[in-house]
């Protein structure tokens, strides 16, 4: 994709700005549109800067992430053989639950401080707003699987730094931020907004999850290529889905 | 309330047709056609099984296009159309996956296995079923509308899966019938007389059943809403 100097507006008619004369407000609102990738970019640093002074998303998702390997490990009495196969289910696991409270809490923020409105009033098009979130949201998700590959490399005596297995964590993340970007921008207009992100997340992921936990398995295992390229494909496949999809119908999720 | 009498004369046709067909849909596949050579009578379940995942994938990917028309239009008979498929599609592939367990217990020797295709299509079932709670979490009608058609199209991607992960994956145990695998790259149908004359009747008599069972259900919707408003104009007079 390249930056676009005129990126189309958004197609609902029904926009927040209708009350004022439509055409010449969107005329000028085109000539002011800040270009694509510059809107994603600021979105995301904005995140991203207010993450580092307030610390409080990722202190929460690291230290959910050190418990929740803590109650892995006891719950299932890891012998030695037991972990080399079930290491990258701990991983894909905690990794999606830690993530699920950084997607409630992206957009929830937004809207309860207000600064949603101002986000949408923005001159800029919608799907930036999209990328922009999913780059801070697959951020603090990189964060906690890096964290977690290292902890649990330590803990488990199981390397897990190798450069396919970085691959497959990426892929992996980019595919559930991107259905978890979309889908928590939803949860966040429900009544039981925290109890209702999980449960329309998680079947919509699970495919994303299978493939991720096999391929990572099979890469562990030193398997050869046969047993772990398709899940990869399928990661790939999947994860251009979630983006067309995000990338698609952002926009009729947050109009009003 | 009131539709237009050929609208309903062509459902009453429709509903009669689809309680014909499948009354003799189940005749062929009880009666008619022979036991299969390994299987046995057990395999006679495959023609409702595969029927009622034809139904679904029908009722499914209308929802796709149910979803599609209400963004582009906002017009709530899109919406009622889509919920009208999302139940109808639940329905089936319940169906699908009872009758699957019914035949996986003497064949397999075990009512549920973690096999790929079985744990997608039970993914498929539960996305949808989320689609359901998400409808019932939103308040404001217009953004649950707005909402169902976006999940609704999002949740398809559940149905794909199911439908491509048997035939990228070797190690699955469930058969198929038709389109390539890995043993068998080119494609092909491997099913022929009876059995196959069997099968496209039911696939035709549950695509049949579908729409009409997807018909009603738009129509006891536009009732039930309907009477809502009834009840809401008679308290405002009060």
């Amino acid at each position: 994709m390249t930056v676009s100097p005129e990126p189309t507006t958004s197609p609902a008619p029904t926009d927040a700005v209708s009350a004022r004369p439509a055409a010449t407000t969107r005329a000028r609102a085109r000539q002011r549109l800040t270009p694509f990738w510059r809107a994603v970019a600021a979105i995301a640093w904005k995140d991203l800067r207010a993450e580092i002074r307030s610390r409080e998303l990722v202190n929460s998702m690291v230290l959910f992430t050190f418990m929740t390997v803590m109650v892995f490990s006891l719950a299932l009495e890891l012998d030695k053989e037991a972990r080399q196969t079930t290491v990258a289910g701990v991983l894909w696991v905690t990794v999606v639950f830690a993530g699920m409270i950084g997607l409630s809490r992206s957009l929830a923020a937004e809207k309860d401080r207000g600064s949603l409105d101002a986000l949408l009033l923005a001159p800029i098009d919608r799907s930036a707003l999209f990328f922009g979130k999913m780059i801070g949201n697959l951020l603090f998700v990189l964060v906690i699987a890096l964290v977690l590959q290292v902890l649990l490399t330590v803990l488990f005596n199981v390397t897990l730094i190798r450069p396919l297995l970085v691959l497959v964590v990426l892929l992996g993340s980019v595919g559930f931020t991107a259905a978890g970007t979309l889908l928590s921008s939803m949860a966040v207009h429900a009544r039981a907004r925290e109890a209702l992100l999980p449960i329309i997340l998680m079947p919509v992921v699970l495919p994303v999850l299978i493939s991720a936990v096999r391929a990572s398995t099979a890469i562990l295992e030193g398997l050869p290529r046969d047993d772990w390229f398709p899940w990869i494909q399928l990661l790939a496949v999947a994860d251009v889905i979630f983006l067309a999809a995000g990338y698609g119908l952002f926009d009729y999720v947050v109009e009003e | 309330m009131t539709y237009s009498a050929t609208r309903t004369r062509i459902l009453r046709g429709l509903t009669l047709a689809a309680a014909v067909l499948f009354v003799i849909g189940l005749y062929l596949a009880l009666f008619w056609v022979g036991p299969e050579k390994e299987q046995g009578a057990a395999q006679r379940i495959f023609y409702v099984h595969l029927g009622s995942f034809l139904g679904a994938f029908i009722a499914f990917a209308a929802t796709v296009v149910g979803g599609i028309a209400y963004l582009r239009t906002r017009d709530p008979k899109w919406d009622i159309f889509g919920l009208a498929n999302v139940e109808i599609g639940l329905g089936m592939s319940a169906i699908t996956i009872v009758t699957g367990m019914t035949w996986a217990r003497p064949i397999w020797n075990t009512w549920w296995t973690w096999d790929p295709r079985l744990t997608s299509i039970t993914i498929m079932w539960l996305a949808y079923a989320a689609y359901l709670m998400l409808r019932s979490g939103i308040e404001d009608p217009e953004r649950r509308r707005r909402f169902a058609a976006v999940y609704g199209i999002v949740a398809f991607a559940s149905v794909l899966f199911t439908i491509i992960i048997i035939r990228v994956r070797p190690d699955t145990i469930h058969p198929v019938v038709a389109g390539p695998t890995q043993a068998d790259p080119t494609g092909g149908f491997d099913v022929t007389g009876r059995i196959r004359d069997t099968l496209f009747f039911n696939l035709f008599s549950f695509a049949v059943l579908t729409v009409v069972l997807i018909w009603y259900r738009i129509r006891l919707e536009n009732l039930s809403q309907y009477v809502m408003r009834r009840k809401l104009e008679v308290l405002s007079e009060l």
